[in-house]
């Protein structure tokens, strides 16, 4: 489904005006793809949304072109967006390489998050970042989901969370550990009010995420071909001493396993999100009667 | 291992002593300080996971649910427990026993004692994410009082499966970790032998996580581990296990819950500062 011209006009406008203020990805003219090597330019990939025109394969995509690719144009309210890790454990060289971080990606962390609209119904919506330490969850990320979900639960606003993390921060250790317990123990309270969770697993999803919020969605929707899991390959590789069939642990994997409702390309994400927004009684239709 | 001083101990030999074939785990627990034990088997959709054990039980009279990682003590035991790392299976048999636990009002308690959860490709078929993740979320919820006992190895995920209690208490020698020292040291060295340097600096002992506030208390070893006289230290865990249940018998189960969820929201909540 594409959405009409305007509107991607529109969106492809503020993707411009995101790069201007340095806060898009980084602008290198050309990439190959890593699947099928064709050479892509890089405005060429930024109109098809971050997917190989030639074989479909969906490369990463940062956090702010994620949010402008499903959020209404201009629509977009950032939450807690100056939150920056203390450095809970006092580990060895971690400080200045966040510091680092957050210069060269103009991120504060790995999850952006805040408040927009899809087809005009207002949503919170999480995403999480893997060019900041693999998306990795710290304390800065589970305390932000957790403010949002938490906020999001008393305005009665459907929640959307776009993972892709490579598990828990290691320079947190323990601390990282808590935040699966706190980030799902706000959603259980989020859910158990009537609040929709929408979870889409998106390349790679693994560790810390999959084994907390990521897996607890109402609707669980995954990117073609995201990696999606608890323990990385190499692990299990290691422990069972053989190699993995071809495909484990990828999106398709988890739709025939029952973890998944929905392989959604990344071009029909907005699509598919604004439908189940309406089919769970947001925007679209009228609402019933409340009693 | 010549007995060594407690407070002497590197962390590194804490996680050796936490690992230790014959240091206590759930089965001992059991059998020393629970009475009229009947053990809850399989999940009632696929298996029984004895990696983790569930029971019903008498404490000092007063049923209980008692749900632990169990590691074995011999050979053919530890085999068939997997060394203590469960499946989904185990987690959901966990999950089945504590909704039953909340159903007929019984506090839980639980012994964690972990290298992780099974890093299999079965185990992932089945989803181990998911089932870890359900865990997590049923106990943070739960409307009856959870107490948890880190009696060895509290190894990542899987351990904190069933460690979302209103008090939480580490031996002195146990370890809680995010991950085990070797795979901390292959995901962020790419060298697993650095294992020993990565368990000084992550903070897994008993006494760090205190610090971290992680942890609400530590029950003292003998000299040389728990295994060294098992005895005293199960009178020190019934003691403690006594004192919670008594603090926490006046709780409505609304009031049970909202302070756990108070005492999970709250970690992590100053470990980060506004930027420019």
């Amino acid at each position: 489904m594409i959405a009409p011209f305007g509107k991607r006009r529109e969106r492809l406008l503020q993707l411009r005006e995101l790069r201007r203020a340095g806060e898009g990805p980084a602008s290198l003219p050309q990439q190959t793809c890593p699947a099928c090597e064709h050479e892509l330019a890089q405005d060429e990939l930024v109109h098809n949304l971050h997917v190989c025109p030639h074989c479909g394969h969906h490369l990463r995509i940062g956090a702010h072109d994620r949010l402008a690719s499903v959020l209404d144009a201009g629509s977009f309210r950032e939450f807690e967006a100056k939150m920056a890790s203390s450095d809970p454990l006092g580990f060895p060289d971690y400080a200045e390489k966040v510091r680092t971080l957050r210069k060269n990606t103009g991120l504060s962390d790995a999850l952006v998050c805040g408040w927009g609209s899809i087809d005009g119904t207002r949503v919170a919506v999480a995403v999480l970042d893997t060019s900041f330490l693999m998306g990795s969850m710290g304390a800065v990320v589970g305390e932000k989901l957790t403010r949002l979900i938490e906020r999001a639960g008393k305005k009665k606003c459907p929640l959307i969370v776009f993972s892709a993390s490579g598990g828990a921060r290691m320079q947190e250790g323990i601390i990282s550990l808590m935040q699966m317990a706190k980030t799902s123990a706000a959603i259980e309270r989020f859910s158990g009010a009537g609040g929709l969770f929408i979870s889409v697993m998106t390349n790679p999803a693994m560790g810390g995420v999959t084994a907390s919020f990521a897996s607890l969605g109402d609707i669980m929707l995954a990117e073609p071909g995201a990696l999606i899991g608890f323990a990385g390959p190499r692990v299990i590789e290691q422990t069972i001493g053989e190699s993995l069939p071809k495909g484990f642990q990828r999106a398709e994997f988890q739709l025939s396993h029952g973890f998944i409702d929905a392989v959604v390309p990344r071009g029909r994400m907005r699509a598919q999100l604004s439908r189940l927004l309406m089919l769970h009684g947001f925007g679209g239709v009228a609402r019933g009667s409340q009693k | 291992m010549a007995l060594k001083n407690n407070a002497r101990l590197t962390a590194a030999e804490r996680v050796a002593l936490a690992r230790m074939p014959h240091r206590p785990g759930v089965e001992e627990y059991v059998d020393a300080l629970f009475e009229n034990v009947f053990e809850q088997r399989g999940d009632r959709t696929a298996s029984d996971d004895q990696a983790i054990m569930c029971a019903i039980a008498t404490f000092h009279g007063c049923p209980v649910t008692v749900v632990g990682h169990r590691k074995g003590s011999t050979i053919e035991q530890r085999m068939a427990f997997n060394f203590g790392m469960p499946s989904p299976e185990g987690y959901r048999k966990a999950q089945r026993s504590m909704r039953a636990a909340e159903k007929f009002g019984r506090p839980i308690i639980t012994f964690v004692d972990t290298p992780g959860a099974y890093p299999g490709l079965e185990a992932e078929e089945h989803g181990q994410g998911e089932a870890i993740a359900r865990s997590i979320e049923l106990m943070s919820a739960l409307k009856v009082p959870v107490i948890c006992v880190i009696c060895g190895e509290g190894g990542s995920g899987g351990a904190l499966a069933l460690a979302v209690g209103n008090r939480v208490l580490m031996l002195e020698n146990s370890v809680y970790s995010v991950l085990s020292p070797e795979g901390f040291a292959s995901i962020l060295w790419k060298d697993a032998s650095r294992s020993e340097e990565a368990c000084e600096v992550m903070k897994l002992t008993a006494q760090d996580l205190l610090d971290l506030q992680v942890i609400d208390a530590i029950v003292p070893e003998p000299a040389g581990g728990a295994h060294e006289d098992p005895q005293t230290v199960f009178q020190t865990v019934d003691s403690y296990l006594r004192r919670a249940l008594d603090e926490m018998q006046g709780m409505t189960g609304t009031a049970l819950a909202r302070e756990r969820y108070t005492k999970f929201r709250s970690m992590g909540m100053h470990a980060q500062r506004r930027c420019r």
